[in-house]
């Protein structure tokens, strides 16, 4: 477990501490420390399990808790659909069957997985993390190893602890400077993705670092490393700081006593030698614009003061945008503050500041859906709730709801979406709903406004 | 899971960048629970697809464009396409997660290089055979044969059919087992105190 190899990133050291066993070409067994479950991806995966007649290995290392179909409103009423009824209640009674501690649906501690297990500090530095879930890069921000799998993957880390896994190369993304007022750790991901490119990242792990990142919070870092996969990379990660360790003192599933102190010292240890990565890409930060995407591809993305370029007739009818257009002034018919992506009360905070007594547009459908009912809840005792209520938005239970729409929550055809979520494609909010990606602060202006605004020009002190 | 060697037969092409998982099998279609069946929700949202799959009479082998497969990481669309008969798809990038998803559910993700994609698209929508041959890394059309990468443990699992859990519990316990002990001793943090060593 000591690695005394000259030159390594953050990404090596995490590798090489979680080796079992070496493959060929690249290809080593590593040990998973930690599994976060959903109702979605894991039914199939437990069905492995019985097919195999195996049991969970390590089930303290699991924690599972439902968020893709769940209801974010009405919720006394329990689930209505009978699909999701199900799904959410196959999840109780296979955690049950394998002793894997579950939170319902009516607990505190429910959330979307990648705010809830941060939250609960079962995120940590140093460890490695996996989730039937593309957008488990967010716990990269801890300094984690951490990124989706396949429901397959899923069932054989609960049989074995381990997964077969191929080393990628290293990328350095640094952003420079400082971000200027309203403009977030969302622009600066958005601004990434367009410049290498949706897959740009493949075959890369990412990590992020610079004065904007040593700058952002938690929740900021989190933001970034997020959207790794909108790069086609599965890892984005931050070096743990005094930032990382300051959040997790005290979280329920934090190290405590003197496990905190022996835990501290190893997360100081987790850092990058600068002459070892493979790739480098710099990004200055104070010079970005807010960012909102135009196509249907996170790559497809512009500064709010810029027009729309060239893209595939289908993706141009499928948005209904003409080249050359400006994306300020356009209509937007639903605003969406919510996702595993800006969800999180820095992000509510953020956009909540922006009402100073205004109220939604005519015609907007404008919703906040908290990250995790206690990110509701602090949010209620800040009395962030009244200031989007009484302007007009919803107020929901947490919840994946619009980012995924696959419980009820849903954009109609044809309907225009701004949205803090991750992904833009087709159909990803409703069949023939049209995205525009974008910062909380973002999406609440345009909410306001009833169309596509500058918030760095909204502002009025 | 069965042993793939090589698959040959009808193919459909699809050549559009960046299909992502949600256009392959959209999200609502995830509340089902099972795997087989799932076939019928496949480009659901996006019929041109789905009718040219008709066309092409029940291909077994797709050719699509760069970064196929991105986005989420939902195992569905495998099985959705695997329950369209699909038993190998070609393509010079796949998104990641998918192609890994590929290994686990007996299909081929075969990457050949950019410019050889044509003359495969090309073959495909004229109608003809094409073999993907695992063992000799290869894809054949007419007068083409093009190399193809896949991750080497991919395509040996795929030739032998192992059962990845299962393997590696026989062949790896013992050295899971000693990583375990070693673990607990240098980072016991990661140990409830009352968790016995697996």
């Amino acid at each position: 477990m000591t690695d005394t190899k000259n030159a390594q990133t953050l990404y090596d050291r995490l590798w090489s501490d979680h080796v079992v066993a070496r493959g060929q070409q690249g290809r080593d067994l590593l040990y998973i420390d930690r599994h976060i479950l959903h109702e979605v991806s894991t039914p199939q995966s437990f069905e492995l399990l019985r097919e195999n007649h195996l049991e969970v290995r390590r089930p303290e290392t699991q924690l599972a808790v439902p968020d893709h179909a769940v209801p974010t409103r009405d919720r006394g009423a329990g689930i209505r659909e009978e699909l999701a009824r199900r799904q959410v209640a196959l999840l109780e009674a296979n955690c049950r069957a394998f002793g894997i501690e579950y939170i319902p649906l009516t607990d505190e501690r429910q959330g979307i997985v990648h705010v809830i297990a941060p939250e609960q500090g079962f995120t940590i530095p140093g460890i490695t993390i996996v989730c039937g879930d593309s957008h488990t890069a967010t716990h990269g921000a801890f300094g984690a190893l951490a990124f989706g799998i396949g429901a397959s993957e899923c069932g054989t880390q609960m049989a074995t602890q381990c997964l077969w896994q191929t080393r990628a190369k290293t990328m350095r993304v640094t952003f420079t400077g400082a971000l200027p007022a309203h403009v977030t750790t969302k622009d600066m991901i958005l601004a990434l993705i367009g410049r290498i490119g949706a897959s740009g990242g493949s075959g890369y792990a990412l990590e992020f670092a610079g004065e904007a990142v040593r700058a952002a919070s938690m929740e900021a870092r989190m933001t970034l490393c997020n959207m790794a996969i909108e790069a086609g990379s599965r890892v984005g990660l931050v070096a743990p700081d005094d930032t990382t360790i300051a959040y997790l003192d005290g979280r329920p599933r934090a190290p405590q006593g003197r496990s905190w102190d022996q835990a501290v010292a190893h997360w100081r240890t987790l850092r990058s030698d600068d002459e070892a990565f493979e790739r480098e890409v710099e990004i200055d930060a104070a010079a970005l614009a807010p960012q909102v995407t135009y196509g249907t591809s996170p790559d497809q993305v512009i500064g709010v003061d810029e027009t729309v370029p060239e893209a595939s007739r289908h993706t141009m009818d499928y948005m209904g945008l003409n080249v050359g257009q400006p994306l300020a002034g356009l209509p937007v018919d639903y605003a969406f503050i919510g996702s595993c992506t800006n969800s999180r009360i820095e992000d509510l905070r953020a956009a909540a500041a922006l009402i100073r007594g205004r109220t939604v547009a005519p015609g907007v459908t404008a919703m906040v859906v908290p990250g995790s009912t206690m990110v509701k809840r602090q949010a209620e005792a800040e009395g962030l709730d009244k200031l989007f209520t009484a302007a007009g938005f919803e107020w929901h239970e947490a919840g994946c709801s619009l980012c995924v729409a696959m419980n009820g929550d849903r954009v109609p055809e044809g309907k225009r979406s701004i949205s803090t979520s991750n992904r833009n494609f087709e159909g990803r909010q409703g069949a023939g709903a049209r995205t525009h990606l974008a910062s909380p602060a973002m999406v609440c202006a345009a909410a306001l406004a009833g169309r596509i605004v500058d918030v760095r020009k909204e502002h009025v002190s | 899971m069965t042993a793939v060697r090589t698959v040959s037969g009808k193919a459909v092409s699809l050549p559009l960048d960046d299909i992502d998982t949600d256009v392959i099998f959209p999200a609502r279609y995830l509340l089902h629970t099972e795997k087989k069946g799932l076939g019928r929700f496949a480009f659901h949202d996006r019929p041109e697809i789905v009718a040219a799959f008709e066309a092409a009479g029940h291909p077994q082998i797709l050719v699509a464009g760069a970064n196929f497969g991105c986005g989420s990481s939902r195992e569905h669309a495998v099985w959705a396409l695997a329950g369209l008969g699909l038993r190998a798809v070609i393509a010079p990038s796949f998104g990641e997660i998918f192609r890994g998803n590929c290994a686990n559910n007996a299909v081929i993700a075969a990457a050949v290089d950019a410019r050889h994609i044509g003359g495969l698209h090309a073959a495909a929508a004229a109608g003809g055979e094409i073999a993907v041959d695992l063992e000799a890394q290869e894809v054949r059309a007419d007068t083409l044969a093009v190399p193809f990468a896949i991750p080497a443990g991919d395509r040996e699992m795929l030739l032998e059919g192992w059962n990845t859990t299962t393997r590696l519990l026989a062949l790896h316990g013992e050295a899971i087992a000693h990583f375990e002990n070693r673990q607990r001793a240098e980072r016991p943090w990661l140990w409830n105190k009352d968790e016995t060593t697996p």
